[in-house]
């Protein structure tokens, strides 16, 4: 009982929680339109220094900077693609979370489907050639089974 | 005969991740290609440190067909301290100018850095904001580029230059530019 009570606990205290934000109210744009805008591009845009994290994530000096830039960027008019363009120009692609589909990431995004194809193919054909393989082995001969009669009586030779 | 066969593909599918490993492992993760190479420098024109006797630098000082390199620093940076007397090198060599790029820094701080550990740079520009340092791509100080005589970026080394990284990566570079190579 006790212990349900305190996982009931934690629970309430864990879970309204959610992950915690880098971006610090002095941050944020008066308008909630481009601030959820500028949110939903810094998801996007990952941070150089701890670079598993996104710049909305991240407390790191850069990302601070690069989340006021993209601000910037949206209060001066500029589309959502146009932002990220300019921060690519600048990192590369290496600072999108979610790397564009292009000849040199070809294999990143086609290697699992066609892993998977193949891996699929491998499964029909194996099964399709053991339906083929003859079912029944031949009958046995007189000889044999003479044999085998004289086995399961025991009195092998 | 065929089927036989299948049983060399678990040695099949080791070789090619041993080969993945090989290769991934032994890269840094933290050392990320810069988007700018080969591409001009950014527009920019710093101020020098406040309180300091250099003048600043710019873009146009790029473009004056000398090779030149851009150090980029920070007091607050642990490896730049570790990099410096290279950088005091390289500049003392007098075969390139020097420019620093000083990260985000409190003007007292750099100057009482520059003066504790020598200032041969050709100039430095204060970049307070870190908006420059954005511009050319910055991610982590210390960072060096080699930028050619016509204002472009040829080279970034990222972290410190130390060990024999100047002869390996920089000067090698720098001469061949200064040679006239593409």
């Amino acid at each position: 009982m006790t212990r349900v009570l305190v996982l009931a606990a934690l629970l309430a205290v864990l879970l309204p929680a959610g992950p915690a934000r880098a971006v610090n109210p002095d941050e944020m744009l008066a308008d909630p339109v481009l601030e959820a805008r500028a949110r939903d591009i810094s998801k996007e845009l990952r941070c150089l220094v701890c670079q598993n994290q996104s710049i909305d994530d991240s407390d790191a000096g850069l990302a601070k900077d690069l989340r006021v830039l993209v601000r910037e960027r949206l209060k001066a008019g500029d589309s959502d693609d146009q932002v990220v363009a300019f921060v690519v120009a600048r990192y590369g692609d290496f600072v999108l979370l979610k790397p564009p589909v292009k000849g040199s990431t070809l294999v990143l995004w086609a290697g699992p489907a066609v892993v998977a194809g193949l891996g699929i193919l491998a499964v029909v054909v194996f099964f399709r050639r053991r339906r083929a393989a003859p079912a029944a082995a031949a009958p046995l001969t007189a000889e044999e089974r003479a044999r085998l009669n004289k086995l399961l009586e025991g009195d092998a030779p | 005969m065929r089927s036989r066969l299948i049983y060399l593909l678990p040695l099949g599918l080791f070789g090619v991740l041993a080969v993945y490993f090989a290769v991934g492992l032994t890269r840094d993760p933290k050392i990320i290609p810069s988007a700018l190479i080969d591409k001009p420098a950014p527009e920019f024109v710093l101020p020098p440190i406040a309180g300091g006797t250099g003048g600043g630098f710019s873009t146009a000082d790029l473009k004056r067909g000398r090779v030149s390199v851009v150090n980029v620093f920070a007091s607050w940076c642990v490896p730049c301290r570790a990099e410096h007397p290279q950088i005091n090198r390289l500049a003392g060599m007098g075969i390139v100018p020097v420019y620093g790029l000083n990260y985000k820094d409190a003007p007292e701080e750099a100057l009482a850095w520059l003066n504790a550990l020598g200032d041969g740079y050709t100039a430095v520009g204060a970049d307070a904001s870190g908006r420059v340092g954005i511009d050319w791509g910055v991610y982590g100080v210390p960072e060096t580029f080699i930028v050619d005589g016509t204002g472009r970026i040829r080279f970034k080394h990222v972290g410190p230059i130390v060990g024999d990284a100047l002869e390996r990566e920089i000067l090698p570079l720098i001469r061949h530019l200064q040679g006239g190579g593409r």
